[in-house]
């Protein structure tokens, strides 16, 4: 029972980190940035989504909501900011970092130091009966939704024409756009959808993680491990990385509170001497 | 990585002048600054050896690092705990540091060596933060996100006591001007162009027969020892470490600081150090959001000086040139 729990606990907060990582991977993917924003946009989506959840009380608004709204600040950075430095791995570096100092100096500014609950939805705020024990139904309801959005990342990447637009991009930038297909469009669009997925993580995982100073920087580093495990660029890496990390995280926690982010790095670091691109990397 | 290097250096002897008119200037500021900002060029000193180790890395051997913190806070913490808890002296707790850095460096660098550019910027991030996360962690050792406090100054039984800012300063130049002599030894020297050379072209080191990887693993443990130096200097200037020394914004501001300078110069990094420390200094004395600010010249200086000053300043010389 013990271990029921804590692994359905692993893998809706591997739903969580899968959200992340997919944006981060399709990123990097794509356009070869390794994108530092990525924890503030999953902070910032949950400080939205709380805003909107306390004046219309509904967590899927939010969720839309914030994450729209972040999806726009990633295609303004990308238009207007990273796409100049494109290719140039350590000014990019700098940029998004810079951008992670700022968000999360101005995320204490606007919205304090302390850190703050994101309500559960009236319709998920129960707790499900399985077999002889009882389990919150919203971790049930994430793990359900970090397999839809999976299956609809999935699909968009391999039965539509932009999935296939966007294999062509990453596969060779410059064919693609000799074969005339607008990469630099599919850059923004991409670089929005992974803004949008990490924002919709913050608010998704708002009810579960909270919302507080520093989540930015510590989902982030989790983000990263995710990735490096999974492997950059694939989306199946990101889903099986996630779901690695989360269980390693949360028996991690459990098992050795003081060695917590240990339990993670060192299967990392297993993985890494074995598969140094990760699990489903490509070199 | 090409255009990340300087072409027009002065001439060898021009820069020997310009190293000994920087010690002579290092030598007399503290009979001219009051206390405080004694202990600021202390804290300059230390980060531009801190930046010059990374320029090692990033600039000659073309490894971007965004783990460079490891080093100095596992040295930093190595030496705080043996001379806080153990009573070692600066003699043996100093050494002990920086071995710790270097063999930290060798576990690390087994396994991030064998990637390149963004994953190894990705893994040695990771890779520090697991550091990070002991020491957090580990409340027993480390004291946790407290950090040790009290950490003693060295005592050299000399008639000046270290706890004064000004001997501790000259304590500290001593360092500085033997470390950076020793780098700017190192990249001179034969080991130096063999980097430069890896960094250019790996695949074409490999067919004139050199041995890339062990050139590599060389290059990161010789760049943290020397992370290490600064990281015991600092926690000796401060008395204090915390798990603040090992985290990725430190890393990412000493690669601010070697960017900003122009990476593959040695003077540059140390520049960019000088004026990050200052830049710092000055901003939060004038306002509570100087972290945005920060984070403002971060975004700055990828936009305008990818290359830094030193390729500014070599831009510049190049517009002059052209008539």
């Amino acid at each position: 029972m013990f271990w029921v729990i804590q692994t359905l606990n692993g893998i809706s907060f591997g739903m969580l980190l899968f959200l992340l990582a997919a944006g981060l991977s399709l990123i990097y993917g794509l356009m070869k940035i390794l994108n530092l924003t990525h924890g503030s946009f999953y902070l910032w989506g949950g400080y939205i989504g709380l805003m909107v959840v306390h004046s219309t009380g509904s967590l899927f608004l939010a969720a839309l909501l914030s994450s729209l709204a972040i999806a726009f600040v990633g295609m303004l950075m990308e238009r207007l900011l990273l796409r100049r430095l494109h290719l140039q791995e350590l000014p990019q570096t700098l940029l998004t970092f810079g951008f992670l100092f700022i968000f999360s100096d101005l995320a204490i500014f606007i919205w304090g130091g302390n850190p703050q609950t994101m309500p559960k939805p009236a319709m998920f705020s129960q707790s499900v009966q399985l077999g002889d024990f009882f389990y919150p139904s919203y971790r049930l309801f994430i793990i359900a939704f970090g397999l839809l959005v999976a299956a609809l990342l999935w699909w968009l990447q391999e039965g539509t024409r932009l999935g296939a637009m966007l294999r062509a991009g990453v596969d060779d930038e410059e064919i693609a756009r000799a074969l005339g297909i607008n990469v630099s469009l599919l850059f923004t669009l991409v670089f929005a959808l992974g803004a949008f997925l990490a924002a919709l993580g913050g608010t998704m995982g708002g009810p579960i993680m909270g919302v507080y100073p520093g989540a930015d920087f510590e989902v982030m580093l989790l983000g990263f491990v995710v990735v490096i495990v999974g492997g950059l660029g694939s989306l199946k890496g990101a889903l099986v990385g996630g779901l690695i990390v989360g269980l390693l995280d949360n028996f991690g926690k459990v098992f050795f509170p003081e060695f917590a982010l240990f339990t993670i790095f060192a299967p990392m670091a297993l993985i890494l001497a074995v598969r140094p691109h990760g699990l489903f990397g490509r070199e | 990585m090409s255009n990340l290097t300087v072409r027009h250096m002065p001439s060898s002897s021009g820069l020997a002048t310009l190293w000994s008119m920087g010690v002579i200037v290092l030598v007399t500021l503290p009979l001219i600054l009051p206390p405080y900002y004694v202990g600021l060029v202390v804290k300059m000193m230390v980060f531009a050896l801190f930046a010059m180790s990374l320029d090692l890395l990033l600039g000659y051997a073309g490894m971007p690092s965004l783990g460079h913190a490891a080093y100095f806070g596992m040295a930093a913490y190595t030496t705080g705990l043996l001379a806080l808890k153990a009573g070692w002296t600066v003699w043996l707790a100093l050494p002990a540091g920086i071995a710790m850095a270097a063999l930290t460096s060798v576990v690390f660098g087994l396994l991030a060596l064998r990637t390149r550019g963004s994953y190894f910027l990705m893994i040695t991030l990771a890779l520090s933060q697991v550091l990070w996360g002991i020491a957090f962690g580990w409340r027993s050792l480390t004291g946790g996100d407290d950090g040790l406090p009290e950490v003693p100054r060295p005592n050299l039984s000399l008639p000046w006591s270290m706890s004064d800012n000004t001997p501790f300063y000259y304590f500290v130049l001593l360092f500085f001007v033997v470390g950076t002599l020793v780098l700017v030894r190192i990249v001179a020297s034969p080991f130096g162009y063999v980097l430069r050379g890896i960094r250019e072209s790996e695949t074409r080191m490999l067919v004139l027969g050199y041995n890339v990887w062990r050139y590599k693993l060389v290059a990161f443990v010789v760049a943290a020892a020397f992370a290490g130096l600064a990281g015991c200097l600092y926690v000796y200037f401060n008395r204090f470490v915390s798990p603040d020394y090992v985290h990725v914004v430190r890393s990412a501001e000493v690669l601010l600081m070697v960017i900003l300078g122009g990476a593959g110069t040695l003077i540059g990094p140390a520049v960019g150090a000088t004026l990050i420390v200052l830049l710092e200094n000055l901003i939060s004395t004038y306002t509570e959001r100087w972290v945005t600010v920060l984070g403002i010249i971060y975004v700055l200086v990828a936009l305008l000086a990818p290359n830094g000053i030193a390729g500014l300043i070599a831009s510049l010389r190049k517009q002059r040139g052209r008539p």
